[in-house]
């Protein structure tokens, strides 16, 4: 996937991603209208379908609210890439298939706007200003399981029909 | 090698008989709980996968607490889902408004976790058990989906590290203020993925409501979980409460931490954490200029008995400063029963406080307190993000119901002592 990139910063918690007052619905729509609001009020209306998120530490700290995820991926985003994920939000996105990377260096390298390139099965995130080629430890097996079925629930389904 | 209490109750969960960090496990769980806002999402999920029976109506618990008594007709939607849900699947632990309170107040208070119990909810704040010496972690609405057909839960064995108190608390100060210096200390993200395991003479010498309101906030420091070792004041707590056998379990002496913190808490000042966020901690004499708006009083960090007794002392017989709002909420029914038998309600009406039927409410900017641009809140609750209680352009700082009361009668961030002498 390649893809055009929005940059936040370190520790984006949960109630900047969806605010709680938000969160007396389930549906993906409503929640997307509102996604990253409290980081950026305008970004529902900027993001467009195929965009990556380029984010510092720890993003998606605070709730358990799987709703940030939900939203982040209804608007369209393609994937985040982190220089690291809070553990909630990480398992979140797992769970859903909101592809997701932990990559430092190339947060490092990336500005807002800039074109990016990220290959998720070889966990390489490609710069296409500069040509640099930035790589990530792959996920470990289990979690390759879950994200290549789909999600965690594709990945329950799949494994009790066996 | 030994293990750590968290190594334990994971392997024991998972059939084996040890288990590392960093190994993949899916574990059994024993309780699985969702919310008003995160059970929802998981019953969709559950029944969109054509998924029929839960594993075992027994143990999963559903709690409406965040938005409720309802505050509108989406959330009033929520819950009503929750509810034909419970009742469809027979769920033993579903409890309506009136008859519960804030989730992890409700839980260990009423025994349906226990010692040794390894516990999934889809609220980050699940960590709260792991004062009773459980494994309890928060995890997302599908995690809870796939449990409540499974039973079980993915996990990652996270590393242990060791947080020893030492030295004699000061007056004013309990576990909210011991958390607070933590955070402060290792940063939001500087236990992420990991176990905290927290002891020492100081810990010893805690009551349950404070150990829970310590480990209430481990997730602010990015924990997988907080965890104290089940001693005589766990075992006293669980007399007459614990639904379950509960299970003693300890580290062992040669169990292998990632690194161990010892800290003498002797000097230790009240603490306050700045906006906007929870590492932003300071002795509360670094504030004592800074005035109020709003105080907030409750939550699942800090509103048992302890926290509202500590709070009355200082407010008996005097009243809120003028133009401050205050909401006291005690966090259970049981709670708010109590403090009413103890004419603890009664002190803080006097007081011109306003005192709420148990909910997380203005917590998280749902009802009940919500704050207006360049608003300020000094609050017991547990986080202190952008926007958390309302307006993104308010503020809310936290501290634990000393300040908060001490500063409730002066309408700035104010050390008991000031007002108490």
């Amino acid at each position: 996937m390649r893809g055009k990139c929005w940059k936040f910063g370190d520790h984006v918690d949960t109630d900047q991603i969806i605010p709680a007052r938000y969160l007396n619905v389930s549906d993906p729509v409503e929640l997307a209208a509102h996604c990253m609001e409290g980081a950026d009020a305008k970004f529902p209306k900027k993001v467009r379908r195929g965009d990556l998120i380029a984010a510092g530490e720890n993003f998606g700290c605070g709730s358990s609210r799987e709703h940030a995820p939900l939203c982040i991926k209804q608007a369209g985003v393609a994937c985040v890439i982190a220089k690291s994920f809070a553990r909630i939000f990480f398992r979140n996105a797992i769970n859903i298939g909101l592809p997701i990377l932990e990559c430092p260096q190339g947060v490092e390298a990336i500005a807002e706007g800039d074109e990016v390139e990220v290959d998720l099965a070889a966990g390489k995130v490609r710069h296409l200003g500069t040509g640099k080629t930035f790589s990530t430890a792959p996920f470990p097996r289990e979690l390759q399981e879950i994200i290549t079925a789909g999600g965690l629930m594709n990945y329950a389904r799949q494994t009790a029909r066996k | 090698m030994g293990m750590t209490i968290t190594e334990k109750i994971i392997a024991a969960h998972s059939g084996k008989s040890r288990v590392q960090p960093g190994e993949f496990v899916y574990a059994d769980v024993d309780i699985a709980l969702g919310n008003d806002i995160t059970a929802p999402l998981a019953i969709h999920e559950f029944e969109a996968a054509g998924l029929r029976k839960v594993f075992d109506p027994g143990r999963i618990v559903l709690i409406p607490d965040h938005f409720t008594p309802n505050k509108d007709i989406k959330s009033a939607e929520q819950s009503k889902l929750i509810r034909r849900f419970a009742r469809e699947q027979e769920i033993t632990h579903y409890y309506e408004v009136g008859r519960c309170g804030i989730e992890h107040a409700f839980l260990p208070e009423q025994g349906i976790v226990v010692p040794g119990d390894l516990v999934i909810g889809a609220d980050s704040h699940t960590c709260t058990y792991g004062a009773i010496g459980a494994f309890a972690t928060g995890v997302g609405s599908t995690d809870l989906a796939a449990c409540m057909a499974t039973g079980k839960v993915w996990l990652r064995v996270p590393p242990s590290l060791r947080f020893v108190f030492k030295g004699a608390l000061p007056q004013w100060l309990g576990g909210k203020d011991l958390v607070l210096f933590t955070i402060g200390k290792i940063g939001v993200d500087g236990a992420r993925y990991k176990a905290m395991e927290i002891g020492g003479p100081v810990i010893a010498g805690l009551n349950m409501d404070e150990r829970l309101a310590l480990c209430n906030m481990a997730i602010e420091a990015g924990a997988k979980n907080g965890i104290i070792a089940a001693d005589n004041v766990t075992a006293e707590y669980e007399e007459n409460r614990a639904q379950r056998p509960p299970k003693s379990v300890a580290s062992d002496s040669d169990a292998r931490y990632e690194a161990v913190h010892e800290w003498d808490v002797s000097k230790l000042s009240p603490q306050v954490a700045l906006p906007h966020l929870p590492e932003n901690a300071r002795p509360v004499e670094e504030c004592r200029d800074i005035r109020l708006d709003q105080v907030v009083i409750g939550s699942c960090t800090n509103g048992r008995m302890t926290d509202l007794r500590t709070a009355a002392a200082i407010l008996k017989g005097r009243k809120i400063a003028p133009g401050l709002r205050v909401i006291v909420i005690p966090a259970t029914q049981e709670i708010y029963l109590q403090a009413m038998e103890e004419g603890l309600l009664k002190i803080f009406i006097q007081a011109e406080a306003v005192v709420s039927t148990p909910t997380c409410g203005p917590c998280l900017g749902g009802y009940m307190g919500v704050l207006a641009a360049g608003e300020r809140a000094l609050a017991t609750t547990n986080r202190n993000f952008v926007g958390r209680m309302g307006h993104p352009k308010s503020e809310v700082y936290l501290c634990g119901p000393a300040v908060a009361a001490a500063s409730a009668l002066t309408g700035r961030i104010t050390h008991p002592d000031e007002v108490m002498k």
